[in-house]
């Protein structure tokens, strides 16, 4: 675009990197609290603190399942069972329903299916906890959106990830001092200052924001690309046969129901026998299709372990005799192992805490990166104003746009997400589809958060939401110490250590916020400084210099 | 994207470029970066021997990274003709090999 191909690239990484930056912030404060989701979900849980967290068998959690489902959901087409970890300690169940009678008015989706949490010690339902869909909630935000069709959801995302792409490869080529930048800070300088803490967070982390968006794509890159499957198999069965292929074994493939009750063979002996087979690795899943018929048929999939694929290889029995249907994904091939190594980066499962740790590090550092360099385009476009702000004009619509924008989503999307774990401890536990209304206190608090941002974009209110979203974090370890029986002081000795960790990691973010409206602060007063300068000299039209310069960045 | 001077004015001609230029990075590098997966995996089964799913996988695994260039060689470009050319100098062989290798084989390659 413009002159030169560094110049060119360094166009595209500044519109590249605006026009999709605040879904890209809060895709990557989302992506990086996901992390940790597990733990999230446990903290917004607190009945469960108190409880003995050993960890139970997994051929006895296996069986209270099998139970459970048994006494609730005999006839359902299909059970999924995911096992507790040592991150969670409750087994997860989730079933469809049968389909209704023909003739009968349709099932609204949402009924469909059915979801228990069950405590495997007892096997009962964990009815005790509250319900919340926890840091699933921001699992799902990060690719899935809110209040729109997951599929349009994942087409924008995939859109943002895409233009990131283009804008980290742009940016890399803009540099040609590449290493020299991650060695440069020159704080206090303005524009330079915020230049060099995007170069710091982004090159600091490059091999980190270069894996993290490649992979994003990945892991849906069979619907955002479905092109290579369907050239392929264009006459054979198309993308259905392509994953029948490759992810033999999956859950995907389905068989049909015989129609004939039958009793299901118990799951004890299959389960030894696929830890046998995967030289003592725990089972992590079990899937079974027609539960109860003839034709069942129980899929077993490996547990998450230290390895980065994602590839978990699944034993299939049939359901009624228990004998072995077959092994899958014991051999890899080359690409196909490719793909799930990528897929298994992304998602960061393979990590004892500590390198989630430094995962959730580099989130955050991609979360700055992404938020200084939009602070930098606004930095650098008023700097095209500087004679109109000095004769009291005023900035473009589009600075004003962005100036909100970026207050918004970067300011706001904080308060949002400390709101989302104050209403999961406040709001009474009766209330009707509690899990809902907390995600509803997090879009109204982003939404007044945005609205108050487009309509005083300036540095005073940039101050109240950073020390806003301060105080809600930094308190947190307290609010948690008023409702629920694990603070601090307990969990620091006694576990559980996911409430313990959230507590600290709340505080933290709370005094890095509060860092932020210090720096604010000392930049609101050398411009308040240069503001009494300039009037003393310019003594025409001084209310409106005091205006414009108010809404420098 | 030329036009004859005087006709437009040169702010509206540059952002006819750039907006022309946009539709070529995401509608063009879209189509460049889907025909290179489907022609990846259609190629290397025969050339390589690679299994099909295999070759599929490859072919889609690959295509972000040919997006991503496509888009950076749209933006590099010295005009928006230039560009479009461009895209359309890579995807010409590659379309015309997808069509005649899934027409030949019956896909089945």
């Amino acid at each position: 675009m413009k002159e030169g191909f560094r110049q060119s690239m360094a166009w595209l990484h500044t519109w590249s990197g605006l026009l999709v930056g605040w879904v890209l912030f809060m895709v990557f404060m989302a992506g990086t609290a996901s992390y940790f989701r597990d733990e999230i979900t446990v903290w917004m849980k607190p009945e469960l603190h108190g409880l003995p967290q050993a960890r139970v068998p997994t051929v006895q959690s296996a069986e209270a399942t099998y139970a459970y489902l048994q006494q609730h959901a005999a006839d359902s087409p299909r059970w999924f069972i995911t096992l507790p970890t040592a991150r969670e300690p409750s087994a997860s169940l989730f079933w469809t329903k049968p389909p209704p009678p023909k003739g009968a008015p349709p099932v609204d989706r949402r009924n469909r299916v059915g979801r228990a949490m069950l405590d495997p010690s007892t096997g009962q339902a964990s009815a005790a906890a509250r319900e919340t869909r926890g840091g699933e909630f921001f699992y799902r935000l990060h690719f899935d959106l809110h209040y729109m069709p997951a599929l349009w959801a994942r087409w924008i995302v995939g859109f943002c990830a895409m233009f990131m792409l283009v804008a980290i490869f742009s940016g890399i080529v803009t540099h040609k001092r590449i290493f020299k930048d991650f060695f440069t800070f020159r704080p206090k300088k303005g524009q330079r200052s915020w230049l060099d803490a995007h170069n710091v967070t982004a090159v600091l982390a490059l091999p980190y924001h270069a894996m993290i968006t490649y992979t994003g794509l990945v892991t849906l890159m069979f619907m955002y690309m479905p092109w290579g499957p369907q050239a392929a198999y264009k006459d054979s069965g198309g993308t259905q046969a392509f994953f029948a292929e490759a992810f033999a074994g999956s859950a995907r493939e389905q068989s049909k129901a015989a129609g004939r009750a039958a009793p299901m063979a118990p799951i004890a002996p299959m389960l030894a026998q696929a830890s046998a087979h995967w030289d003592g690795a725990d089972v992590g899943r079990i899937a079974v299709n027609s539960p109860n018929d003839a034709n069942a048929v129980v899929t077993l999939r490996r547990a998450d372990g230290p390895q980065l694929s994602y590839e978990q290889p699944t034993m299939q029995f049939n359901g009624v005799t228990g004998a072995l249907i077959g092994t899958f994904g014991d051999a890899t091939r080359p690409a196909a192992e490719t793909r799930s190594v990528l897929y298994g980066l992304h998602i960061g499962r393979f990590g004892d805490p500590l390198v989630r740790a430094l995962l959730f590090l580099s989130g955050l550092a991609g979360c700055l990166m992404v938020a200084t360099g939009l602070l930098l385009w606004a930095v650098k476009e008023r700097q095209k104003f500087a004679r109109t702000l000095k004769q009291g004009g005023r900035v473009s619509v589009g600075l004003r746009l962005v100036d909100g924008l970026n207050l918004g989503a970067i300011a706001g999307l904080p308060v949002a997400m400390a709101s989302f774990f104050w209403a999961n401890r406040l709001l009474p536990l009766g209330v009707a589809d509690r899990g809902e209304a907390e995600i509803t206190w997090f879009f109204i608090a982003w939404g007044a958060t945005a609205v108050l941002g487009l309509l005083r974009p300036t540095l005073r209110m940039w101050q109240a939401q950073l020390a806003l979203g301060a105080l809600l974090f930094a308190s947190l370890p307290v609010l948690n110490a008023f409702t629920g029986p694990a603070p601090l002081t307990v969990s620091l000795r006694s576990g559980p250590s996911a409430v313990a960790g959230f507590d600290l990691v709340a505080l933290a973010l709370g005094l890095g916020l509060a860092s932020a409206v210090w720096i604010v602060e000392r930049k609101r007063r050398t411009s308040a400084a240069r503001r009494a300068a300039q009037a003393a000299q310019t003594p025409q039209a001084p209310q409106q210099v005091l205006v414009a310069s108010e809404q420098g960045s | 994207m030329r036009r004859p001077a005087g006709v437009v004015s040169a702010g509206v001609r540059y952002r006819l470029g750039v907006a022309s230029r946009a539709v070529a990075a995401i509608a063009g590098g879209y189509g460049v970066a889907a025909l290179s997966a489907a022609l990846l995996a259609l190629c290397l089964p025969p050339l390589f021997g690679t299994s099909r799913s295999e070759a599929a996988m490859t072919g889609t695994l690959a295509s972000f990274l040919v997006f991503a260039v496509a888009v950076m060689w749209v933006f590099a470009a010295r005009t928006a003709l230039r560009a479009w050319s461009g895209l359309a100098i890579a995807a010409a062989p590659m379309g015309l090999l997808v069509f005649l290798l899934t027409r030949s084989t019956g896909g089945a390659a």
